[in-house]
C-alpha cells in the first residue's frame, strides 16, 4: 500500500501520545499538569470510536497511581467506585472449591472495584479540561522517522481505501502528527510499539514478552446475589495443571459482576479454546448460582503482558518512550496493571518534560527513574512467580509461596521466558478437547457473544489481518496444529473451509475482530500481522 | 441560498441498547453517542450544496443538552459555517422540537431546511413534517436525491417500490434518506478546528417554546430473545423439520 506521503497534511505538537488508556491519559495529563513554564502541547490519538470503547480490564484498582496523579480524585466525582471488600482465593476441581489462604499480593484491602472503560472516560474529561487534545476515532498506523532515524511522530491511516487497497470514492488520506516526543501507550502488544522495539533493538537485554489472554463477560445479577466489592479469584479447573491461568469474579456497583478467565498464551494443546474454558468455568457449582437469574450485558477480550520485570524493554528511544502495557508494566501475580500504567505514565511525563526543556532528543533517564520508583520495588520481587508455573499449578503455587514467605523476593536468580508462539505442540501429540454445547442462558457461543461487544469494522476496507504467506495456514496451521486460531480467537474471526481441491483454506472474518492481539502473539508460524484498521472500528465496549 | 441543517445526538447505531430493568426507558449512561445517521446525510448534502456554489451559508442546529453540542462540533467538522444549540436539558417531544426549529428558522431565515427523515432513537418521523406545517413551507420527505433548479428544488423521493420526483418551491423543508449521499470521512484537522469554533445558544424561553411533555410513556421493552439456532445434519433433515415441525413448507 503506497502511503502517498506527499499528499498528507502535517500537524505539529510537542508530544503525541498513542493510545487513550490509563497509561496514555496519565502521561498526557501529567505533562500539562506540571507547573513552571509553559505546558507543552499534547495530543492523544485513540483508535476506539470513543475513549473506553477499546478498554477492557477486571478491574480491581490499586489507587496508588491515581493518588499520585490526582490526589483529590475521590472528591472529583471519579466514577463511583466500590471499595473492595471480602476477597476469596479458591482452587477449583471439577465439582469442588477449596478456599486457599489469600496470598498477600492478592490482598485487595484499600482497593476499588470498577470499570476501566468508565475510569478512562473520566480521566479523558479531566485531561481535556486541563488542556490535552484527545482524538478518539483516529488511530496511529505508522511511525514517522526523521533523516537522522529518530522517531518524529506518527501518521493516522488512510480512510476510504477499497478492499484491494486502491482509493475509493470517499478516500481521505491519513494525517501526519509530528511531535518532538512520541509516547507509545498502545497497551499490550501495540503495532507501533512492536515496530519501534524491533527497529531500535529495545529488547536486546530483556526476556521475550509473554502474554495471557483475558476473556471477560459483564453480568447483571439478581439483587440477592450481588455483593458489591466482593473479589474472587480461582485457579485450577477448568484448566489443566500445565496451563497457566485463573478466573475472576468482581462485584461492581448496580448489580454488575465481571466474570472472566485469563489463560496464559504459552499453553501447549492446540485444541484448547480459552473462550470455551470461560464458558465451562461459569458452570462450576461455586460460580453458577451467582449468575443464574441474571443476564449477560457485555463481552470482550484483550491480552495482557505477563513477562514481568525481566521482560521490560529499554523504555526510551530517540524521539519517544514506552509506557504502561506497551512496555509490560503488569504486576503479574496480582493481575494488576492499571496503577503501574498510571505510574509509568507519570514518570514518563517527567522524563519527557525534562528532555523537552533541555532540548534532548531522547528521554534517556526514564529507565533510571523507573529503577528508583516503587515500580521496581513492586515488580522485581515477584518476577519469578509467573515463570514457575511452567512446572505445573501445584509446584507453581508452592514456589510462589516460597518466594513470597521465605525468599521475600530476594532470590538471586531470575527465571526467563520462551515466546508464546513456540509453545504449541503438534495436534497429533495432543488430546482433543470436546466442550459442552452452550445452553443460551449461562453459556453461549462466540457469535452470540460478539453482539455484546458492539464490534464492527466498516466493510469494503482492506483486511486488517494480513497473512505474510497465504499458504502457511494450510501447510502449517491446519496440517500440524489443526487450526488453533479457530479456537483461541475470542471473536471467531478465523475459520477453515475446503477449497475446490479439498484443501483447507483459512477464511478471515475481520469485521468481528476485538483487537485483542492474541493471533499475532500465538500464531505458531508468526504469519499473521495485525495492522491498524481505519479509525473508529473495532469493539464498542461499555463499562468494561 | 442559506441552508439550515438540523442534527440530533442519539445512541451510536453500533451500540446495542439496554432497557432499564424497570422498563422506564433505555439506559444511556456511559453509552456511546453519535450524530443520527440520517442527519449525517442532511449535513453532508448541505455542505455539498455550498461546495457546489448553490448555498452560501450552512447553519447547523440542534435541540438538546450541553452534551449534544458534540454533534454540532461534528457538523462544523463536516463543514457547517455556524452552529447553534437550543438549550433543553430534558429530552423534548417531536412537537416541541419542531416548534423550536421553527423559531430558529424565523430568526435565521434560511431558504432550505435539511434534516434526517427520522432519528434512530425514537423513530418518530414527525419533526420535518410538523416544521413545514408551522412555517407554512413546502416539504419533500424521504429525499434520496436533491437537485437545485432555479428557485425550485427537484427532489427524488424514496417511495414504496420505487422513486418519485417532485419539484418544491423554496423555502422548503427536505427530510433525507440514507441513500441521499455517502457522508465524507471527517478530517482530523477539521475536527481540531471545529473544537475551537464558537457555538451560539438559545434558551427555550427566549424563543417562547413550551417544552413540557404531552405524551405519557407507558413502557419500553426489549424484543423477545431469539430461540437458539440448531444445526441439522442434512438437507433432507432440514426439509423434514421445516415441513413437520415449523410447518412453513
Ligand atoms: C481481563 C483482564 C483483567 C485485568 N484486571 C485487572 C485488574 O483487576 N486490575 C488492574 O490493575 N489491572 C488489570 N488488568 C490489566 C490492566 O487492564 C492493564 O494493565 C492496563 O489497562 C494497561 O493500561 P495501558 O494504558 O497501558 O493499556 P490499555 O488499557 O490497553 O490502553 C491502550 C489504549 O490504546 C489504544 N491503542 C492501541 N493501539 C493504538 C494505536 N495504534 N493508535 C491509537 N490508539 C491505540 C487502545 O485502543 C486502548 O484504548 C487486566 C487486564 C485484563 C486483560
Ligand atoms: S483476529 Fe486476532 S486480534 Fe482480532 S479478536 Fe481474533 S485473535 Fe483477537
Amino acid at each position: 500500500m503506497g502511503s502517498e506521503g506527499a499528499e498528507r497534511e502535517a500537524l505539529g505538537y510537542d508530544v503525541v501520545v498513542v493510545g487513550g488508556g490509563p497509561a496514555g491519559l496519565a502521561t498526557a495529563l501529567h505533562l500539562v499538569q506540571q507547573d513552571g513554564g509553559e505546558a507543552p502541547s499534547v495530543c492523544v490519538l485513540e483508535k476506539g470510536a470513543s475513549i473506553g470503547a477499546h478498554l477492557l480490564s477486571g478491574a480491581v484498582v490499586d489507587p496508588r497511581g491515581l493518588d499520585e496523579l490526582l490526589p483529590d480524585w475521590r472528591q472529583r466525582q471519579a466514577p463511583v467506585w466500590v471499595p473492595a471488600g471480602q476477597e476469596v482465593f479458591r482452587y477449583l476441581t471439577g465439582r469442588r472449591a477449596w478456599t486457599l489462604p489469600t496470598p498477600p499480593q492478592m490482598d485487595s484491602h484499600g482497593h476499588y472495584v470498577g470499570s476501566l472503560g468508565e475510569l478512562g472516560q473520566w480521566l479523558a474529561e479531566v485531561a481535556e479540561a486541563a488542556g490535552v487534545e484527545i482524538y478518539p476515532g483516529f488511530p496511529a498506523a505508522e511511525v514517522l522517522y526523521d533523516d537522522a532515524g529518530s522517531v518524529c511522530g506518527v501518521a493516522t491511516p488512510d480512510r476510504g481505501r477499497q478492499a484491494d487497497g486502491s482509493p475509493g470514492p470517499a478516500f481521505e488520506p491519513g494525517v501526519e502528527i509530528r511531535a518532538r516526543q512520541t509516547v507509545l501507550a498502545e497497551g499490550a502488544h501495540g503495532s507501533l510499539t512492536q515496530a519501534v522495539i524491533g527497529r531500535f533493538g529495545l529488547r536486546r537485554e530483556a526476556q521475550p514478552q509473554i502474554y495471557g489472554l483475558g476473556i471477560k463477560e459483564l453480568w447483571e445479577v439478581a439483587p440477592e446475589r450481588h455483593d458489591p466489592g466482593r473479589v474472587e479469584h480461582t485457579v485450577g479447573w477448568p484448566l489443566d495443571t500445565f496451563t497457566y491461568g485463573g478466573g475472576f469474579c468482581y462485584h461492581l456497583d448496580e448489580r454488575r459482576v465481571a466474570v472472566g478467565l485469563v489463560v496464559g498464551l504459552d499453553y501447549e494443546n492446540p485444541y484448547l479454546s480459552p473462550f470455551e474454558e470461560l464458558q465451562r468455568l461459569k458452570t462450576h457449582p461455586a460460580i453458577r448460582p451467582l449468575l443464574e437469574g441474571g443476564r449477560r450485558v457485555g463481552y470482550g477480550a484483550r491480552v495482557l503482558p505477563e513477562g514481568g520485570w525481566q521482560s521490560l524493554p529499554q523504555l526510551s528511544f530517540p524521539g519517544g518512550v514506552l509506557v504502561g502495557d506497551a512496555a509490560g508494566f503488569v504486576d503479574v501475580p496480582r493481575i494488576k496493571g492499571i496503577h503501574t500504567a498510571v505510574k509509568s505514565g507519570l514518570l514518563a511525563a517527567e522524563a519527557v518534560q525534562a528532555a523537552l526543556t533541555e532540548g534532548q532528543g531522547e528521554a534517556a533517564d526514564l529507565g533510571q527513574r523507573v529503577e528508583q520508583s516503587w515500580l521496581r520495588a513492586e515488580l522485581r520481587p515477584v518476577r519469578n512467580i509467573r515463570p514457575a508455573f511452567r512446572w505445573g499449578l501445584l509446584p507453581g503455587l508452592a514456589y510462589a509461596a516460597a518466594e513470597t514467605y521465605l525468599l521475600r523476593g530476594r532470590a538471586p536468580w531470575t527465571l526467563g521466558h520462551e515466546p508464546d508462539h513456540r509453545q504449541l505442540k503438534p495436534a497429533a501429540r495432543c488430546r482433543p478437547i470436546t466442550y459442552p454445547k452452550p445452553d443460551g442462558r449461562l453459556t453461549f457461543d462466540r457469535t452470540t457473544s460478539l453482539f455484546l461487544a458492539n464490534t464492527n469494522h466498516e466493510e469494503g476496507q482492506p483486511c486488517h489481518l494480513v497473512l505474510d504467506d497465504p499458504e502457511i495456514p494450510t501447510r502449517v496451521n491446519w496440517a500440524i496444529y489443526h487450526g488453533p486460531e479457530t479456537r483461541y480467537c475470542p471473536a471467531a474471526v478465523y475459520d477453515y473451509e475446503p477449497d475446490a481441491q479439498g484443501q483447507q483454506r483459512l477464511r478471515i472474518e475481520a469485521i468481528n475482530c476485538l483487537h485483542c492481539k492474541a493471533c499475532e502473539i500465538k500464531d505458531p508460524a508468526q504469519n499473521i500481522r495485525w495492522t491498524v484498521p481505519q479509525g473508529g472500528d473495532g469493539p464498542g465496549y461499555q463499562g468494561m | 441560498m442559506k441552508v439550515l441543517a438540523a442534527v440530533k445526538r442519539v445512541v451510536d447505531y453500533n451500540v446495542r441498547v439496554r432497557v432499564r430493568a424497570d422498563g422506564s426507558g433505555v439506559d444511556t449512561a456511559n453509552t456511546r453517542m453519535a450524530m443520527n445517521p440520517f442527519d449525517e446525510t442532511a449535513i453532508e448534502e448541505a455542505v455539498r450544496l455550498r461546495e457546489a456554489g448553490t448555498a452560501s451559508e450552512v447553519v447547523a442546529v440542534t435541540v438538546g443538552d450541553a452534551g449534544s453540542e458534540e454533534v454540532l462540533r461534528t457538523a462544523l467538522a463536516f463543514g457547517a459555517d455556524r452552529a447553534l444549540r437550543v438549550e433543553s436539558d430534558a429530552p423534548l417531544e417531536p412537537l416541541a422540537v419542531s416548534k423550536a426549529l421553527a423559531a430558529v428558522a424565523d430568526r435565521e431565515q434560511p431558504d432550505l431546511v435539511l434534516m434526517g427523515k427520522q432519528a434512530i432513537d425514537d423513530d418518530s418521523n414527525q419533526v420535518g413534517q410538523m416544521l413545514a406545517c408551522h412555517l407554512g413551507w413546502a416539504q419533500a420527505t424521504f429525499a434520496c436525491a436533491v437537485t437545485p433548479a432555479d428557485d425550485e428544488l427537484h427532489v427524488v423521493r424514496e417511495v414504496d417500490g420505487g422513486q418519485r420526483t417532485v419539484a418544491v418551491a423554496l423555502p422548503a423543508v427536505v427530510t433525507t434518506e440514507l441513500e441521499l449521499n455517502e457522508p465524507r470521512y471527517i478530517k482530523l484537522p477539521s475536527i481540531m478546528k471545529a473544537k475551537k469554533q464558537a457555538i451560539e445558544r438559545l434558551g427555550l424561553a427566549e424563543i417562547a417554546v413550551d417544552g413540557s411533555p404531552r405524551l405519557e410513556l407507558l413502557g419500553v421493552s426489549e424484543p423477545p430473545p431469539r430461540e437458539a439456532g440448531e444445526q441439522v445434519d442434512s438437507a433432507a433433515a432440514l426439509v423434514d423439520r421445516l415441513k413437520n415441525e415449523a410447518q412453513v413448507i
